[in-house]
């Protein structure tokens, strides 16, 4: 690859959206047989970026795209797969009615005169797949196949396009490690076939492994792109963090010395199908994270905690009362709150002002008789909750809809704590969020743990779980299925909790 | 050209890079686009007015004004009732229908010797009540608005016919005869009434607790679920305000006619009722809207009426005129909110 023509370059590339600028002037040079890594925290722009390379977004006039030498725009999907762009999304973009064949030619479909060439479309999908090395036949329904293979179905499809630039998007976040290892070997066929791979992921020792070079971005800038004997642990945080990240992370309180007192207690909780049988402990100032990989069922025991969807089991103690939680409501006015991971479609509302947004909890509370709105205790609190958390806004006026991904989650969680929660559950506090706030979020998170709250963290980020946590609870498959760093188990580490979520489980024992 | 491995690390120092919606001059835009959205229709009316009083000499008359008021003031009774209900981003096609049965209801209460005066209370009840079952079979039994109310549509007309024996029912003593055709202080009483029920809205929607919960289940239903707010009361409230609002609409219907048509009163009155709303602003998903769009809106639509007549369309001309003013001011208003208005 040595003195070839970059595949493809992005030059200055900048996307704003109404209330934020997304991406300021980056570069991203990508050569062909060359398997690039693309790094950064969340929000920091990466996804946007691969947006308006796949045509989803357009950019901000002013920057440039190449592809072989050659400017183009790339103003749809169709245009980017015409130069040979493919992407494979986290979430996967197969239909699970249709067969493997008909998924990968879906749009493009063979035909003879005005009928569709079944036989046709099969063979050449076979081909494709036998070239891979898969298992399963063209003719296979979708929905027969599981997370990894289905993930193969989407590769496929590249190829079948002809495509020369293929982004893969957290491709191993729902694989095993047999599986991980299997993708492995099929990126680095890909790339002897001379294929460009932009690669997306957290998981350091994929980069170790793969990357041929890493580019990282940080809030919406480009920082630098390291060679693959460049790179190392330390220097990849320091570039996107843009700071030591011991000083990052917030843990202030000291938990091991107070506790003792089991304030919070859920015994046997269970849906019947996504989650299964849970029990744990929370202390009182006492930071629980619950990890785990994507659809383990964290989100899903947290719902039914808070009772946000029906149980089959489980009961749920405060301070050793039995607390009857059918509803949302009812949690609430037990003192247990819950933070979405969605906080734009299950957490503001986006129409309405800070001020609402932030009091929505508490109206019926701080009311007069008949249930007339307290207008000035509203403008108070709200007017406290933006200096307490230091909300970026003009006034309590704003909707909601038009700030950042930051300060509405500032917002959302100013409205959990009008509420003076004994018991929070926060599900992905940081999840799209800037660096600046997230500190600010870890802070709070820190100063709540002090003041004796019960704090249950879930998150994706692990060097966020391990920063902040005091005590692990690892799920897998809807169990929680090992813990780290109560007394008696394994320290908190991202090693150890990886080793459990994924079933390796030698570091749990 | 340069090659990968040539290519060294290149650190630059960035600043962070979050710019928020507080700067000035995108705070000013923000601004003047509320205040855009809280005018409204409101130059539509008023170019409306000042073009018929060009071409009648008639319209702007106090005598004409307070009749276009009277006009509006039954379907801005409905109008207010729908807002709450399309606030919430359902629908209520029954009004029309509970206006009916609700007329039919005052009239036969009115009949009642000495005791007259009990059609009022005996309609709202009615109304009420009608709207307490849309209602339940949203909240509970979570059944799509526009199902729920299009069956009571069919269903609730056939009750106005069954209470008056398929005729029309009369009442030339009517007790409570005054609000139909007396006034107060120079204005009629039932644009005294229509006024009383935008107040009461106005003050629901946007000084009590109900208010915010009916705008926040409107504008997220999942975030309000899980935010602790009763989704059902505020779906039974709605609904059942709206078959209150039908059920005064009956009583001001059957006091200006002295009698009640189960068959024929109140006919498509839904339909006129939604598009005072929509004119109104109000999104048609929900969440966003006020009730003093709403009354604006009514208050086109009642011009339009008696300002064609006035310059002598004929009424064939009336019906599509009406129709396309209807489809344009809202077009005109989509295109004036480009990129914040939602329907």
């Amino acid at each position: 690859m040595t003195g070839s023509t970059p595949i493809l370059e992005m030059k200055d590339i900048s996307k704003t959206f109404p209330g934020v600028k997304a991406l300021t002037n980056v570069t991203l040079t990508v050569y062909p047989g060359e398997i690039h890594a693309l790094m950064g925290e969340n929000g920091a722009g990466k996804s946007t970026l691969m947006k308006i390379l796949s045509g989803a977004y357009q950019a901000d006039p002013g920057g440039e795209i190449r592809i072989n030498g050659q400017q183009v725009t790339i103003d749809g999907p169709l245009a980017a797969r015409q130069h040979g762009i493919s992407i494979i999304y986290q979430e996967l973009s197969l239909a699970p009615n249709l067969t493997v064949a008909e998924n990968m030619l879906l749009g493009r479909e063979h035909k003879s005169g005005p009928m569709v060439d079944r036989r046709s479309m099969e063979k050449a999908c076979q081909e494709v797949l036998e070239r891979l090395g898969v298992r399963f036949r063209a003719t296979t329904k979708v929905s027969e196949l599981s997370m990894a293979e289905r993930q193969l179905v989407e590769i496929a499809r590249a190829l079948i396009a002809n495509s020369r630039i293929l982004v893969m998007d957290e491709p191993t976040t729902s694989l095993s490690s047999r599986e991980t290892e299997a993708m492995f070997a099929l990126v680095r066929q890909l790339k002897s076939e001379g294929l460009a791979i932009i690669y997306i992921s957290h998981r350091m020792a994929e980069i170790y492994e793969l990357a041929d070079r890493v580019s990282v971005l940080r809030d919406g800038s480009y920082v630098g792109t390291l060679v693959s004997n460049e790179i190392s642990a330390e220097r990849l945080v320091q570039m996107m963090v843009g700071r030591d990240l011991s000083s990052f992370y917030k843990k202030e309180h000291d938990a091991h010395q107070s506790r003792g007192q089991v304030m919070f207690a859920v015994q046997n909780m269970g849906d019947g199908v996504r989650v299964h049988d849970c029990s744990f402990d929370l202390h009182e100032g006492e930071v629980l994270g619950i990890a785990g990989l994507v659809g383990a069922g964290r989100t899903e025991l947290a719902r039914l905690i808070y009772g946000a969807d029906p149980r089959t089991s489980g009961e749920v103690f405060l301070r050793g009362k039995h607390l009857l939680i059918h509803a949302p409501e009812d949690a609430i006015n037990s003192g247990v709150v819950y933070l979405t991971e969605d906080r734009k479609h299950l957490g503001l509302f986006l129409d309405l002002t800070v001020r609402e947004n932030v009091n929505v909890s508490v109206l019926g509370r701080d009311a007069r008789v008949g249930g007339v709105l307290n207008l000035r205790s509203a403008k108070e609190r709200a007017a406290a909750a933006i200096k307490a958390l230091a909300i970026r806004v003009a006034g309590d006026g704003v909707l909601v809809g038009s700030l950042s991904g930051g300060n509405q989650q500032k917002v959302l969680l100013s409205r959990l704590l009008e509420t003076k929660p004994k018991v929070l559950i926060l599900d992905e506090p940081t999840r799209g969020v800037d660096i600046g706030a997230k500190s600010e979020i870890y802070r709070l998170i820190d100063e709540l743990a002090k003041r004796s709250v019960g704090i249950i963290v879930i998150s994706s980020e692990l060097p966020e779980v391990v920063g902040i946590c005091d005590r692990v609870l690892v799920m897998r498959e809807g169990r929680i299925e090992g813990e780290v760093g109560g007394a008696g188990h394994p320290p908190v580490t991202q090693e150890n909790i990886i080793s459990i979520a994924t079933g390796v489980r030698e570091a749990a024992e | 050209m340069t090659s990968p491995n040539d290519t060294s690390a290149s650190i630059q120092a960035t600043g962070p890079a979050g710019v928020d919606a507080t700067s000035e001059s995108k705070q000013r835009r923000l601004a003047w686009r509320s205040t855009l959205q809280a005018i409204g229709m409101l130059p539509v009316l008023i170019i409306l007015g000042v073009v018929f009083e060009l071409m009648s000499g008639r319209f702007m008359s106090f005598q004409n004004l307070s009749i276009v008021m009277q006009q509006a003031s039954i379907n801005t009774v409905l109008a207010a009732g729908m807002t709450f209900v399309i606030l919430t981003g359902g629908i209520d096609l029954s009004v029309g229908s509970i206006l009916a049965a609700a007329a039919m209801v005052a009239i036969l209460g009115s009949l009642i010797p000495e005791w007259g005066m009990l059609g009022i209370p005996a309609a709202l009840l009615a109304g009420l009540g009608f709207g307490l079952l849309n209602g339940a079979l949203i909240a509970f039994a979570k059944l799509p608005p526009f199902i729920v109310t299009l069956g009571s549509l069919t269903a609730v007309r056939g009750v106005a016919r069954l209470l008056g024996g398929d005729t029309t029912q009369f009442n030339p003593q009517l007790p409570f005869a005054f609000i139909g055709n007396g006034t107060l202080f120079g204005l009629p009483w039932l644009v005294w009434i229509a006024f009383a029920v935008v107040i009461v809205s106005w003050f629901i929607l946007r000084r009590t607790v109900l208010g915010v919960h009916i705008y926040a289940v409107g504008g997220n239903p999942d975030a309000a679920r899980l935010t602790g707010i009763k989704v059902w009361a505020v779906l039974l409230f709605v609904y059942a305000f709206s078959g209150l609002a039908a059920g005064l609409g009956g009583v001001m219907s059957a006091a200006r006619l002295f009698a009640a048509n189960g068959l024929q009163l109140g006919q498509s009155y839904e339909l006129d009722a939604i598009a005072a709303v929509i004119l109104g602003g109000t999104s048609f998903v929900g969440g966003i809207g006020s009730i003093w769009g709403t009354l604006i809106g009514a208050l086109i639509i009642a011009i339009l009426s008696n300002g064609l007549i006035l310059v002598g369309v004929s009424d064939i001309w009336q019906f599509i005129i009406k129709g396309l003013v209807i489809i344009g001011a809202v077009a005109l208003d989509r295109y004036r909110l480009k990129g914040s208005a939602r329907t």
